[in-house]
């Protein structure tokens, strides 16, 4: 960690936006695990109460743009201080947007509590929100102890949330065309399931800033990106069948 | 004397002693036309007593000796056959504190050329008056009144006055010693404006306590700690992504 600030003030400001952003990330990774509760369950209270997390969620994401907006114009900072500043307005507006998926989820508990359960693809989406809310809790550690190494690793780890999806994704193709009568059940999940992988996008984006912040240079490696979903095409009688 | 655009200061290996004070250790720079240098640094690591080398103006302290060599245009500065008053036509300098002779307006802008014989007559040097007191950006406001004291300008406006006096002599580069801070943030504000519109035509080396100023106005940061140079670089560079840690510490208010 480097030496403290001559000025303590900036020194507590900074460490009262770092905690803001801990506890919009517990928040976050809250909703999380209420959603896949709460669609397990058909519990609509529970994902009533998802939703309005989200609304703590955004009021924390501009409490901390207005708080950084603040130190920006009042201590003009530098360096390192400027780049985590910057940087820590980004992340909260990405924890933003990983909450909205939630909601997103939260939304669709009702459609769900009418239709059968399908239950391959809850397995695939209980293990990308158990993904989702490792990659949110490491991220977040990764920015507070400014480890790059563990930053990488939440970087790398959007991989598995993809292949997640596009596995679920043929699944659900293959589903559809078995059971017909099953489309808007299937389509829901597949919604579920694009909206849990942006929020790994997202959770990954994060992982960048934190490397920007420690590194001041951008990420250089390259992801391997494989949302193979997008040139998937099933005929009727493939095998996948 | 004919003002070159590429004036190209080469410092090297400087070292500069107060008698058994070494306050200048080893330091290379490069000072280019076009660019503006800044020097940053805690207080005593040098930057004044560096500054002053580049246009000799330590030769009048009795206790300071200086090794390692100084170029300008591939001269060096402290060669024998150099004339100390040509050289200081050459590398201006403006201070901290505004300092304008007790005499009119127009005769402290007009003093330079006269001692360097640049005008042959009275209209040349009326000419000479108008455009520096203009690229000073000072002209509107003294116009009407050339003969009252320089002394009774305001702060901004004298230092304004100073720079105009600097540059009455055409030099190839401007030394500038804290020269905001006895200033307000308009007067600052002109001054840093002034010194971006000078820049296609001098070389500027400017000495300042404010990390902002040194981040708006310059184009090249070196950073000075204990008489070395430890980080040299684009500004932008600098005050986002510093190299050295003492640097990073220095710039964002960090106990070193
Ligand atoms: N005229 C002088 N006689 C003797 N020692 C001097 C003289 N001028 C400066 N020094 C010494 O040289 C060292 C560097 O001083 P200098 O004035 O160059 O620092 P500086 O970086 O300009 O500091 P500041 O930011 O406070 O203006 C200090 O140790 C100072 O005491
Ligand atoms: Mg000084």
């Amino acid at each position: 960690m480097s030496p403290h600030h001559i000025s303590s003030s900036f020194d507590d400001e900074l460490n009262s936006l770092r905690s803001k952003i801990v506890k919009m990330s517990n928040l976050v990774e809250e909703q999380y695990k209420n959603a896949l509760i709460a669609m397990q369950n058909k519990d609509q209270e529970l994902a009533d109460k998802v939703r309005e997390t989200d609304r703590l969620v955004d009021q924390m994401d501009m409490e901390i743009e207005k708080q950084a907006i603040q130190m920006i114009a009042l201590r003009s900072p530098v360096a390192d201080d400027l780049r985590d500043i910057v940087s820590t307005i980004k992340i909260s507006a990405g924890l933003e947007r990983i909450g909205d998926y939630a909601k997103n989820l939260a939304k669709r508990v009702k459609v769900l509590s009418h239709g059968k359960t399908i239950s391959v693809s809850s397995r695939f989406i209980d293990q990308m929100i158990k993904q989702i809310r490792e990659m949110i809790t490491d991220v977040i550690d990764a920015y507070i102890t400014r480890d790059i190494d563990k930053a990488i690793e939440v970087w790398r780890r959007d991989e598995e949330v993809d292949n997640l999806y596009n596995n679920l994704f043929r699944e659900m193709l293959a589903y559809m065309m078995k059971e017909p009568q099953n489309i808007a059940l299937a389509t829901h999940l597949l919604f579920i399931a694009k909206n849990i992988e942006r929020a790994g996008d997202h959770a990954t984006n994060i992982a960048e800033l934190v490397y920007y912040i420690n590194e001041g240079e951008l990420l250089a490696l390259k992801r391997p990106k494989d949302d193979s979903s997008n040139y998937t095409v099933i005929e009727p009688n493939s095998e996948n069948l | 004397m004919e003002n070159t655009s590429k004036a190209m200061i080469k410092a090297r290996n400087v070292n500069v002693y107060y008698d058994d004070n070494h306050a200048i250790k080893n330091v290379d720079l490069d000072i280019s036309s076009g660019t503006v240098t800044a020097l940053i640094g805690p207080s005593g690591c040098g930057k004044s007593t560096f500054l002053r080398c580049i246009n000799r103006m330590n030769d009048s302290i009795p206790s300071c000796r200086i090794t390692g060599s100084i170029t300008l245009d591939g001269q060096d500065i402290y060669d024998k056959t150099i004339d100390v008053v040509q050289l200081r036509a050459r590398v201006g300098m403006v201070f901290q504190k505004p300092n304008p002779f007790p005499k009119s307006i127009y005769d402290n802008v007009a003093y330079g050329p006269r001692i360097h014989g640049f005008a042959r007559n009275s209209a040349e040097l009326d000419e000479i008056v108008f455009t520096s007191l203009q690229k000073s950006g000072l002209w509107d406001e003294v116009k009407d009144r050339l003969d009252t004291s320089g002394t009774a300008l305001s702060g901004g406006q004298q230092q304004r006055l100073c720079i105009a006096r600097t540059i009455a002599v055409n030099p190839e580069v401007i030394l500038m010693d804290e020269p905001c801070s006895a200033l307000d943030p308009i007067a600052t504000a002109i001054i840093e404006e002034l010194i971006e519109e000078l820049r296609s035509r001098f070389a500027i080396v400017i000495v300042t306590h404010s990390m902002q100023q040194a981040a708006r106005v310059s184009q090249k940061t070196a950073f000075f700690y204990l008489g070395e140079i430890l980080e040299f670089g684009d500004t932008s560079e600098i005050f986002t992504n510093p190299k050295v840690e003492k640097t990073k510490d220095y710039i964002t208010g960090r106990y070193g």
